[in-house]
């Protein structure tokens, strides 16, 4: 089981507020991303429900249970860091080992779930090695082996593959992926990175200075962005932001439009403008056109789309997929 | 031509290195030396007294004058125990300064540091009479105390920079793995920390076998450890170069070994490759 529940959590720091107030509920197996840019509280909050830090007010609940002033080894939480956070002197035995030496486990069960978990994780060959002696990601995996031989109650994942490169993150992130579908049980996951947010979660919590500006499923936050941070965090490229009398013209106060929803042709549209720098990377090409009167806009063209640096364009929005704010910043 | 420039430069600073290392080696080679000499060539001028005999006659006399064992063993356990003694309270205590600062962790780090400006003479008197009605006098109870007390400000000091060196997230990953605070200290910190508690626990034997103020005054017969074993020899009955060269280099041998052994774990590393 690995249902939590936070119930008006709040956070400062002396007299800084970090989390002002915070309501969510994270149901039992699910996967939620919590995802915002550098600063917005996401690191924080997963410390609060790991018990790393203080609640300044509010309760957390694992499971029904009130958990807010219970010490991080009773909530029964497994936490992967960001700098895998190795014991450097055991080995990786020893490591993986280390949360059931901790909860006085007898040798057997030990030797048979660290085995276990070596082998689901391809480590069996590296037991007798010590953290210096591994690569980036077989550390992410002995942290991750750590994680699941206690079988908690939920993961925590504070932005596990921040240190590995490009192409093992992509690895990475299908294995955990992998690893939650067979395993059902909780995740929760930080991250700034969008990609990793949409790929992975079940569940996104996008954050800003410590308030929840949006939850939903990925495609949910994609199509329906409740207010302009989401809409301009979710996606990439970015969501083109219009204001002005385009806006006006269509109820609202800003207008936003997708990259992919902007139809562009040489021939005639609705909106003329200029290519400035144009992106190509094979499968698809990202043109930056200078419309008049407002901001250069993105557009995604297909992947052999030849335009050149001053070419002259149209561009039509694609009607139905016309996102718009009213002055609040919130979707009308 | 640069090559040669740093060619000249490396021999300076080795000479540089060599003259330093040797002036202060100097005083320890001058008292061995002598100890090899009988009194009589023992005062000459440096020249004559070097091209004289060598005899092991002072070590003789110092042998069948007093008892070198007795000492030695009160100085091992003084300082070992004051060492022992000093590490358990040191340990929790930069524990908690490195990885739960407060406000004032670093206004209570300079207090303890601020004890050590003090002039001991100035607390003298009051501690020999609190000695005197506790029944401390001459034991090494007494002297452990002492010892623990002057150099936990360093031992503190020492171990709180080692420990700020250790990442604290692998202690929060011990907190999240079930670890108590006392299997997070015992598993994970201690071991982490070896080659600093060594080097610490090194450093303060040291300080405490080379003791030379309270020790004399604190003792007399019973607890005297090997300071006294060498204060003896420099009597009001007159100089006895020759037989104090001895003493003194009986007394700092088994501490020069220790150290001269203990070198090479000193240096070495166990933290590197816990986080990236």
């Amino acid at each position: 089981m690995g249902k939590i529940t936070l119930r008006n959590v709040q956070k400062r720091f002396g007299e800084a507020v970090v989390i002002p107030s915070l309501d969510l509920d994270i149901e039992d197996g699910e996967f939620v991303v919590f995802v915002g840019p550098s600063g917005c509280g996401k690191s924080t909050l997963l410390r609060l429900i790991a018990g790393l830090e203080d609640v300044s007010d509010g309760q957390i609940l694992i499971d029904g249970r009130n958990a807010t002033e219970m010490p991080p080894a009773k909530r029964g939480l497994a936490m992967v860091f960001q700098s895998y956070a190795l014991y450097p002197h055991m080995t990786v035995r020893k490591n993986i080992a280390f949360p059931l030496k901790m909860a006085k486990m007898d040798r057997a069960e030990i030797d048979r779930r660290v085995d276990n978990a070596a082998r689901v994780l391809n480590l069996t060959n590296y037991l007798d090695r010590r953290p210096g002696q591994l690569s980036g990601g077989q550390r992410q995996r002995v942290a991750i082996g750590r994680a699941i031989v206690r079988e908690p109650a939920a993961f925590l994942f504070d932005e596990p593959l921040s240190n590995l490169d490009a192409a093992l993150r992509v690895n990475m992130r299908l294995e955990i992926t992998e690893l939650h579908q067979s395993l059902k049980t909780t995740m929760i996951y930080v991250t700034h990175d969008q990609v990793e947010a949409m790929t992975m979660a079940d569940k996104i919590v996008v954050l800003n200075a410590g308030r929840i500006e949006q939850v939903g499923s990925p495609l949910t936050l994609y199509r329906s962005p409740a207010n302009l941070f989401v809409a301009g965090f979710i996606g990439s490229p970015k969501m083109n932001l219009i204001a002005g009398p385009e806006a006006a013209s269509r109820g609202a106060t800003t207008i936003g439009i997708r990259p992919e929803h902007l139809d562009i042709s040489r021939d005639g549209g609705e909106w003329p403008g200029e290519v400035g720098v144009s992106e190509h990377l094979g499968s698809d090409t990202f043109l930056h056109v200078h419309v008049k009167g407002m901001p250069t806009l993105t557009v995604r063209a297909g992947g052999e789309f030849g335009v050149h640096h001053g070419d002259r364009v149209w561009l039509t929005p694609q009607p139905d997929k016309i996102h718009r704010f009213g002055p609040d910043g919130r979707a009308i | 031509m640069s090559r040669r420039i740093t060619a000249r430069r490396t021999l300076i600073v080795t000479l540089a290195a060599w003259t330093v290392g040797f002036l202060i080696f100097f005083p320890i080679l001058w008292t061995v030396l002598i100890s090899f000499k009988s009194e009589g060539d023992a005062i000459k001028a440096p020249f004559a007294m070097l091209m004289s005999d060598w005899t092991f006659a002072s070590y003789e006399q110092v042998q069948t004058r007093s008892n070198y064992s007795r000492h030695f063993m009160n100085s091992v356990v003084i300082s070992l125990g004051s060492t022992l003694v000093a590490l358990a309270i040191a340990i929790p205590a930069a524990w908690a300064m490195a990885f739960v600062p407060g406000k004032r962790t670093k206004d209570v780090l300079m207090w303890m540091l601020s004890t050590k400006m003090m002039p001991a003479v100035g607390v003298l008197i009051p501690l020999y009479l609190l000695f005197r009605d506790l029944g401390l006098l001459d034991t090494r109870t007494g002297l452990v105390i002492v010892l623990t007390l002057i150099n936990l400000p360093i031992v503190i000091w020492m171990l709180y920079t080692y420990f700020k060196e250790i990442p604290g997230e692998i202690l929060e990953a011990a907190r999240m793995d079930g670890a108590t605070l006392r299997s997070e200290i015992l598993y994970i910190l201690t071991p982490m920390a070896v080659p600093g508690i060594a080097s610490t626990l090194l450093l303060n034997v040291i300080l405490a076998w080379n003791e030379a103020f309270w020790t004399l005054q604190l003792t007399t017969s019973r607890a005297a450890p090997l300071t006294q074993f060498i204060a003896s020899y420099s009597s009001p009955e007159g100089l006895f170069y020759a037989k104090l060269s001895a003493a003194s280099t009986m007394a700092i041998a088994p501490i020069l070994i220790l150290g001269w052994f203990s070198q090479k774990q000193l240096v070495r590393g166990l933290t590197f490759g816990a986080v990236k």
